[in-house]
């Protein structure tokens, strides 16, 4: 079993609390040290200003209801109120609903599949595989989440997408849903290695006394251990969605960019980082769908932000609960 | 020592290139155009070329605008203007304001097909059918004599000059139905088509001719007028149809000059309407000038 690994999370506790200082050379690294983690706060806060900056200044050109829903005239010149994404015409429209839907559309389905497969692997690996299995299974896990996205966009794109519309028999060949796997399967990884890593934390000692009671191997784990390890699981989910939200390659190949308000998983959509990734690229610097872009950037990265907020608070609810 | 002083010339060849960039436009041998965006890359190729062979001409192409290139024009901040888009009739008159005499040149042609998936019976559609499709009017292939099947609607990223031309002479500026799946480029509208049995797209011609799995569709300008194919029955791009715009979805690219081009800018230009020029247009998807020039 995995005893003797799961002691390793707690090493470290065990030092005493400072040791004394052998020379100059341990000043110098202990600061480079500390200046590095000055240096990642830094930088979150000087990217949240950049980013909120820009997107600011959108209000400046476009009112903030234009951000929701936009005024037109149909064929018969009877006017519309509609929300659609549409930079670039002689009436511009901006609404931000059909990106966030399409991000949502394409992260949640591919959350879903991705806790599926991830806990499940992550139990696996936890708390029944052999240790000459593990050894193989988990580098082999940590391999796919080193696949260029670009990659998994293009198989997705070329054959996937095929496959699931001969499956299926969907309307749209390039949909959420195919984005959606595409997404899942680099997020896996990341909820695999996550709940892995959270149920190794679990003290042994709750595994011996559940064994000590009568319980047999499979309780144990669905009674004792994974309720444990609950809030790393969720930890490991929270944080495998914005990683979802985040994801831009796959999605900017494989969900057909078509900014819709749906709900169905299987129309084509455009998500809020390809909108950005396509777009920003060749307006002015400045200009009225420049900032517009820099807003929606300011609203997936506050969201992301608290998802991954909520993560943290998970992990630190779950090193609470077992003392670590 | 022959190499030696050619190197030691190009600094000085930029330094006069810097201090004429500061002057006002037309100095000898420094042009500035600019203008349409959908001409930007076709301005770019003309100008590296024609430089690279006219080494002592320096030409600075930039976007932001048919419109903001002919307002440059008339404030004479740039030699030469790129216009998707015939001058207006208040454009010309500003510029007599200024005792600007804009000259006008149409530098190459720009017609885009539409095209729908080898297995769709559709046999043509007219203009306003186009529009009336991709702005989400018409959203079965039935309304229009086809099969009772959803029309799957495949654009181009906003940022393209092709997207705009299409917004504008097709669509009459209105909105692209939200459903339309923005593509990368033409190549990948193409392909997207040729998978999707109900699919329909658009871009330059040269980007469907070859597929197979591709069918253009001969466009009607009105319910009265013939259907016409920027295609030939051979399979080559009906040149006649777009030069005379009997192929509705046509349109000339203009070179705006501030009075008659001389010197530097005349060569340039003539250049550009010549065979190489021409060439240039050719192999970058839009349509030469007809031969004889008008």
């Amino acid at each position: 079993m995995a005893q003797d690994a799961a002691t390793t999370a707690t090493v470290g506790r065990g030092l005493p609390a400072r040791r004394r200082r052998i020379g100059p050379g341990e000043v110098i690294v202990e600061a480079f040290l500390r200046l590095n983690g000055f240096i990642a706060i830094a930088a979150i806060a000087l990217i949240f200003v950049f980013l909120f900056k820009e997107g600011v200044q959108a209000f400046g050109t476009i009112a903030p209801g234009r951000f929701i829903q936009g005024n037109e005239v149909d064929f018969d010149n009877v006017p519309q109120v509609v929300r659609m994404w549409q930079p670039v015409g002689t009436n511009p429209k901006y609404s931000i609903i059909p990106l966030v839907l399409g991000s949502f559309l394409v992260a949640l389905p591919a959350t879903l599949l991705a806790t599926l497969f991830g806990v499940a692997c992550g139990i696996y690996l936890a708390e029944i595989a052999g240790k000459r299995t593990r050894e193989l299974v988990k580098p082999a896990i940590e391999l796919v989440a080193g696949v260029p996205s670009v990659v998994i966009g293009f198989f997705c794109l070329a054959t996937l997408a095929t496959l699931v519309q001969q499956t299926l028999g969907n309307v749209y060949r390039l949909n959420a849903f195919v984005g959606a796997l595409g997404v899942a399967f680099v997020i896996v990884p990341v909820i695999a290695t996550m709940t892995d890593d959270a149920l190794r934390a679990v003290p042994d000692e709750l595994r011996q006394g559940a064994h000590a009671l009568g319980a047999n191997r499979w309780e144990t784990i669905a009674r004792v251990v994974v309720p444990a390890g609950a809030s790393g699981i969720i930890a490991s989910v929270l944080l495998g969605m914005g990683r979802a939200l985040g994801e831009t390659m796959i999605v900017l190949m494989a969900t057909g960019n078509a900014a819709q308000v749906t709900l169905n998983p299987f129309d084509s959509v455009r998500t809020m980082t390809a909108t950005i990734a396509a777009e920003l690229g060749a307006v002015p610097q400045g200009g009225e769908q420049y900032r517009a872009l820099f807003l929606v950037g300011s609203i997936l990265f506050t969201i992301t932000f608290f998802i991954n907020l909520a993560a943290e608070l998970a992990v630190a609810r779950m090193r609470r609960r077992l003392a670590l | 020592m022959k190499n030696m002083t050619i190197k030691r010339m190009i600094p000085a060849v930029g330094l006069v290139a810097v201090v004429a960039a500061g002057l006002p436009a037309a100095a000898a041998g420094n042009i500035t155009v600019k203008g349409s965006d959908t001409m930007v890359i076709l301005g770019q190729r003309w100008a590296e070329e024609y430089m690279e062979k006219n080494p002592e001409v320096t030409i600075q192409v930039t976007g932001g605008g048919s419109g903001t290139g002919i307002a440059a024009l008339v404030n004479g901040t740039t030699t030469l203007a790129n216009s998707s888009r015939p001058i207006k009739p208040e454009e010309i008159e500003q510029a007599k304001r200024g005792k600007i005499d804009v000259v006008e040149f149409k530098a190459a042609m720009d017609g885009l097909a539409v095209v729908v998936n080898a297995d769709n019976p559709i046999r043509s559609l007219t203009l306003k059918q186009v529009g009336m499709i991709y702005t989400g009017y018409i959203g079965n292939w039935k309304q229009v004599g086809g099969p009772d099947r959803r029309i799957i609607r495949y654009s181009r990223e906003s940022n393209s000059g092709t997207y705009v031309f299409f917004k504008e002479h097709v669509l009459m500026n209105r909105d692209y139905a939200a459903d339309s799946q923005t593509m990368p480029g033409t190549s990948a509208v193409a392909e997207a088509v040729a998978r999707d049995p109900s699919g329909i797209g658009f871009g330059g011609v040269a980007y469907f001719a070859t597929n197979p799995k591709l069918r253009i569709v001969p466009i009607a300008r009105d319910d009265k007028t013939e259907p016409i194919s920027p295609l030939l029955p051979g399979g080559a791009i009906n040149f006649p149809a777009i030069w005379d715009q009997s192929y509705p979805i046509a349109r000339y690219l203009y070179v705006y000059s501030a009075g008659r081009p001389e010197g530097a800018v005349k060569a340039y230009l003539d250049w550009i309407l010549g065979p190489d020029g021409q060439a240039i247009v050719e192999r970058i998807e839009y349509v030469p000038m007809p031969p004889s020039k008008g």
